[in-house]
């Protein structure tokens, strides 16, 4: 008797816990809403959404975070654009080049990469990569009068620490979907006198392209949802993202500003959460449909 | 001769791209090291930032930091493995396992800034926790979830059939066999994800900024150490975001050595289980 109730407790305990997840999602999904909504309807979806105007804290207050979606968006493609052929090619390495002494170098150090702490990333990026592309923006725009200088802090700095950043992400999960092609393919392609390098880039690349697409896709989430690293190095005013101008992420607009946000501008900046929560939702529901064609094949 | 050509061009890209991966490795750690290791002292380590007294020094952090590791895992490694249990002894595969997989898969890939917010206005403002560990604590337990999950969950896939049938053949009850059959088979995995979990929990700083907030002091009496858990508290990584924000790039960079240090070892940990028992390893990005 005594051990049919411990049963059955053992068993309710761990399906409370099993539902935790399904509650954390849940509840995180619910207040991000009801946080999120309330400025939309306060100061007008238009005037938010569709302004460029960010100018909380004056006498008359305006939230157009135009620029700041722009910038998440431009900044991720870039460094996706960036980040992924390195990636790619550093899992061909991996999985199909390389010999078992420099894989075993290699792959280390990747793993390792994923292990920095993101503000680590930033603060080289901020040491190193900011004076470096400060020479190259005195370079450019030497005679310049409407050119405002960044020191260095703009968006090719964001974007380069953010390809850095996804490498690890793309490199692991490019390999494992790189080395579940079926070795007969790479055999029938060798056997038909392609060349090992044709063979990669023509057999086995496209028959692992669902995969590579979800670590593509993992990627653009890793840099959509990267907060500390580029508040860091991104320069933080709100602009047009061009290459060498300051501008200001859906994530480094919470951090810069939610520590003395009050009133209608916290507010927004729960709503710039929202967007950004929708953005990762998508993700996530593109990954998943990735995923769940890569098993029906 | 073009295709030979072409072919070698395609190589020397492949082998440039690889060695990226190792020059910014070796690139960020010596770096680092060279930058940080001078600023490295037993004072640094043992005495807390005072104009007062004139000193500069990191040992709230680290106490800060130990507490956020201890208490996020208290909480997240028991419903973790709980899930896990749930997910792979009692529940049948069909709607009810594919939400919770389903959840567990999102819970990974939100963002850490999300959890941020959320942790802030759910544990801080409705529960009343307010800026403190314990909130920091429970966000990140959030966080970390579904690497234990996940990580439990592959361990215990890989424990066969025949143990359990065995221990029920037995007349051992089903928690009866778990506790004492499977856990200890599986706890390999387990002790992996947990490991991973740490790394995690060392190198957060988005998701505490707004839910544990920056204090940096040690607790003054014996009591103090118990209230510190409801007093707001910095780890390392949020201490080191700071000091660059305030261009203290030597405290920063002493951090950071502390940081990477223990990654390293962390790293180092992880390889010899993994090697050891041939456990698979699931890590957020999703690679094995």
């Amino acid at each position: 008797m005594v051990r049919h109730t411990i049963e059955k407790a053992a068993e309710i305990i761990f399906s409370l816990c099993a539902f935790m997840a399904v509650a954390a999602v849940f509840s995180i999904t619910l207040y991000m809403i009801a946080n999120g909504l309330p400025a939309i309807f306060q100061a007008g979806w238009k005037e938010i959404l569709f302004s460029s105007v960010w100018q909380p804290t004056a006498q008359e207050p305006s939230f157009g975070i135009l620029y700041v979606i722009l910038t998440s968006i431009v900044g991720t493609f870039l460094a996706v654009l960036l980040g992924v052929p390195v990636g790619l090619l550093t899992a061909v390495f991996l999985a199909e080049t390389a010999p078992d002494s420099l894989a075993a170098v290699i792959r280390p150090a990747v793993e390792l990469l994923a292990g920095i702490p993101s503000v680590i990333y930033g603060v080289l990026g901020m040491l190193i990569l900011n004076p470096f592309l400060y020479r190259l923006e005195q370079k450019l725009f030497a005679g310049s009068q409407t050119h405002q200088f960044t020191g260095g802090a703009n968006l090719l700095s964001a974007v380069i620490v953010l390809a850095v950043m996804i490498l690890p992400t793309v490199i692991s999960i490019s390999e494992t979907a790189l080395r579940a092609v079926p070795p007969e393919l790479k055999a029938c392609s060798l056997a038909l006198g392609a060349s090992p390098v044709t063979t990669v880039f023509r057999v086995t690349i496209p028959a692992a392209r669902s995969g590579i697409l979800a670590a593509v896709v993992l990627g653009v989430g890793r840099a959509v949802g990267e907060a500390m690293a580029i508040s860091l190095v991104s320069g933080n005013s709100v602009n047009l993202p061009l290459p060498f101008q300051s501008v200001r992420f859906l994530t480094t607009a919470i951090v810069s500003e939610m520590g003395y946000a009050g009133g209608l501008h916290r507010q927004v900046l729960f709503t710039i959460g929202l967007i950004l929560f929708v953005f990762i939702m998508m993700i996530n529901g593109i990954l998943s449909s990735i995923l769940k064609g890569e098993r029906l094949e | 001769m073009m295709r030979k050509l072409k072919d070698d061009v395609l190589l020397c890209l492949i082998y440039l791209a690889a060695f990226l991966a190792e020059f910014l490795l070796i690139g960020i750690l010596a770096y680092v090291f060279v930058r940080g290791f001078p600023h490295i002292s037993w004072h640094f380590l043992t005495t807390v930032t005072s104009i007062l007294e004139g000193t500069v020094g990191i040992a709230g952090n680290i106490v800060n930091t130990i507490y956020m590791v201890v208490l996020t895992l208290a909480i997240a490694v028991p419903v973790g493995i709980g899930s896990a249990i749930y997910l792979n002894e009692y529940a049948r595969p069909g709607k009810v396992v594919r939400l919770i997989e389903f959840t567990t898969q999102t819970l990974s890939g939100i963002p850490s800034i999300i959890f941020g917010l959320f942790g802030m206005v759910f544990f801080g403002v409705t529960l009343g926790l307010g800026y403190s560990i314990l909130t920091g604590a429970l966000t990140l337990s959030l966080m970390v979830l579904p690497l234990i999950t996940r990580n439990t969950q592959e361990a215990l896939k890989a424990v066969p059939e025949s143990y359990r049938n065995g221990a029920v053949g037995m007349g051992a009850g089903k928690w009866y066999m778990i506790r004492t059959i499977l856990l200890p088979s599986a706890m390999p995995g387990i002790v992996t994800g947990i490991i991973l979990a740490v790394g995690r929990i060392l190198g957060e700083s988005a998701a505490l900024l707004f839910t544990a907030g920056s204090g940096y002091f040690l607790p003054r009496s014996f009591g103090g150490w118990f209230h510190k858990l409801v007093e707001s508290g910095g780890t390392l990584t949020i201490q080191l975001y700071l000091s660059m924000e305030k261009a203290q790039y030597d405290t920063a960079f002493g951090i950071a050595v502390v940081l990477l240090g223990m990654v390293l070892c962390l790293n180092l940990v992880t390889r010899v289980m993994v090697s050891r028992f041939e456990m698979p390893k699931y890590t957020d990005a999703g690679g094995r």
